[in-house]
């Protein structure tokens, strides 16, 4: 139920963040979403792309680290308090997150949220116990393309 | 490391002598350095200027009184002005390469080069070196002191020499191979180069007959050492030398390997802060200021080597009484002074060198933005060791910053950077760009 994020270490300067979205602009790869965290020297790119072994091929082709780690994707109400009950989970099973950001769609009145967690095949046993609905990529990738 | 039997004879009985009288012989031998220095028309002149005369000096700490020798006045009294005896009582010239500007020559004595094969004969004794041995001698045969000083030093103790001289490495191999040597001499760098060559033979490397190795020339680490050793399954020497003093024999290790043994019945080392001149502390690293005391062709006072190594005062375990001095581990020429802290690029390297993270490329930047230096040193990081997680980084940032705090003392903005980030350079490598205004 994880799925694959690409994550690339870059310094922080003008022109670091517009080049691997440009060789993946190139590629025809769409990027379905993305967090960028940063600090004064160097900061750390992350995306969720659609075929993410080809995206991986082409930023590496022209020189790039990238990373492949896997993430978890959870639907989120998007109404007050939806989120809030999902890291109550979290917290309850005494997990941790390490960052987390959104999708740019919505699947009709739900959010998608990706999470890093520091562990998290029980990240996903604690969520799916709860009954909250946590998406694949696969799925995800049909999602986006409608 | 193939096992060498722990016998560890000592070939002179000056190597051990008791500390008082090595100090008495060595406050004789410098008056009478003094004395032979006054036939040196630049030290007359000097000596004249401080009222310095044979009887000036009554105890080590006399030397103090000496001035220096720099390489700019083996420059200015080129090529053998600083000589002592007539052209006709040299027996031999070597000379440095001139890299630095124009070369410079060095002259010998028949007693000097029998002072010179027989300080060479002890660091190599004191490595294992053994008559029946073979040695195969890596370095160039030339004006270069390495070649020849180590040849005799060889022959001084019996053992049987192959002077390959430097270069063709595959050759090197095959003579290795061929006529089985019990060790090598060259810089720690060659060796390396060796192996490698070795494997793209496809040999093993530690399956040749090398035993032991004696290094010198050129500056290098332990952690150079252990790769030496475990890629060529050897015992590595080290041996410290130049030409300006002797060549190479003012120091080498012991079996002990704890510092390199100083044959002060011959050298009177100093080890001084390179701004103030003052003497440092036992343990604590300085130039290295060396006076040669029986050198008949070219007396030497207070060479100002740029070398910057720290003295340790200990009585070995190996049973020679000399102070030991840690490797070099840098030159004075490269100093930073950060803050009134004084520091080698070679400790940030070394710091680097012990984070697994760290790639061998890196750059240091010395700025004074307002009143303070501030000092930023900019790393690449090996690809396996990069993160998807912030928390992950900064830690190793931090890890990084603590290792340059520990080894040099100073605290450094560290900067990471991806890999194949920082410019390469075909020839030396800038390491160190200093932005602060002259001061």
């Amino acid at each position: 139920m994880k799925m694959h994020q690409l994550s690339m270490f870059l310094e922080n300067k003008p022109g670091r963040l517009s080049e691997p979205c440009r060789l993946l602009a190139d590629a025809g790869i769409n990027i379905l979403t993305l967090s960028v965290a940063d600090t004064q020297q160097f900061g750390i790119l992350r995306l969720i792309v659609a075929g993410w072994e080809q995206a991986k091929a082409v930023l590496e082709e022209s020189g790039f680290v990238v990373n492949v780690t896997e993430v978890v994707a959870t639907e989120v109400v998007d109404q007050p308090g939806g989120l809030a009950g999902i890291l109550e989970i979290i917290e309850s099973a005494g997990l941790n997150i390490e960052y987390m950001y959104a999708f740019t769609f919505r699947c009709e009145d739900k959010a998608v949220i990706v999470f890093r967690f520091d562990n998290n095949d029980d990240a996903v046993s604690a969520l799916q116990e709860k009954g909250v609905n946590v998406v694949s990529g696969v799925e995800l990738y049909e999602r986006a393309r409608q | 490391m193939k096992s060498f039997a722990i016998d560890n004879p000592i070939l002179d009985a000056e190597e051990r002598l008791p500390r008082t009288e090595l100090k008495a012989l060595q406050v004789h031998r410098l008056r009478e350095t003094v004395t032979r220095a006054l036939k040196v028309p630049f030290y007359r002149k000097l000596f004249k200027e401080r009222g310095i005369t044979p009887d000036s000096i009554q105890s080590l700490d006399d030397v103090r009184r000496l001035p220096f020798t720099t390489k700019q006045d083996m420059r200015d009294n080129y090529p053998l002005g600083l000589c002592a005896v007539p052209r006709s009582d040299l027996a031999r010239i070597h000379g440095s390469s001139g890299t630095t500007g124009k070369p410079t020559f060095v002259g010998y004595t028949r007693q000097d080069l029998k002072t010179w094969s027989r300080m060479c004969a002890r660091f190599l004794v004191a490595g294992g070196l053994r008559p029946g041995h073979t040695v195969q001698i890596a370095f160039g045969y030339g004006l270069f002191t390495g070649g020849f000083g180590l040849h005799y030093g060889v022959e001084e103790v019996g053992a049987a020499i192959l002077p390959v001289s430097s270069g063709n490495t595959a050759r090197q191999v095959n003579l290795i191979q061929d006529l089985q040597p019990d060790a090598i001499v060259c810089t720690p760098s060659y060796a390396l180069n060796i192996a490698e060559v070795a494997r793209g033979m496809g040999i093993d490397p530690r399956t040749l007959s090398l035993r032991y190795a004696h290094f010198g020339g050129e500056m290098w680490t332990e952690d150079m050492r252990r790769q030496i050793e475990a890629e060529m399954d050897l015992s590595a020497f080290n041996n410290y030398g130049l030409s300006e003093i002797i060549g190479p024999g003012v120091s080498g290790e012991c079996m002990a390997r704890g510092g390199m043994h100083i044959q002060e019945d011959h050298f009177l080392v100093e080890c001084l802060d390179p701004e103030t001149l003052e003497p440092v502390d036992d343990y604590s690293y300085g130039e290295l200021v060396i006076t040669a005391l029986t050198r008949e062709a070219m007396p030497m006072i207070r060479y100002r080597t740029r070398d910057i190594a720290a003295l340790d005062p200990c009585i070995c375990e190996c049973g020679r009484t000399t102070t030991r001095m840690t490797r070099v581990m840098g030159r004075s020429d490269d100093m930073l002074i950060i803050r009134g802290v004084n520091v080698f690029p070679s400790q940030i390297e070394e710091a680097l060198f012990q984070v697994e993270a760290t790639a061998p490329h890196y750059l240091v930047e010395v700025d004074r933005p307002g009143s303070m230096d501030e000092i930023t040193v900019k790393v690449e990081i090996r690809p396996e060791f990069l993160s998807d997680r912030m928390s992950v980084m900064q830690k190793l940032r931090e890890q990084i910053g603590r290792r340059i705090q520990t080894v040099a003392g100073v605290h450094a903005k560290v900067e990471l950077l991806p890999p194949q980030t920082l410019e390469r350079s075909v020839g030396k490598a800038v390491r160190v760009v200093d932005h602060r205004p002259l001061r």
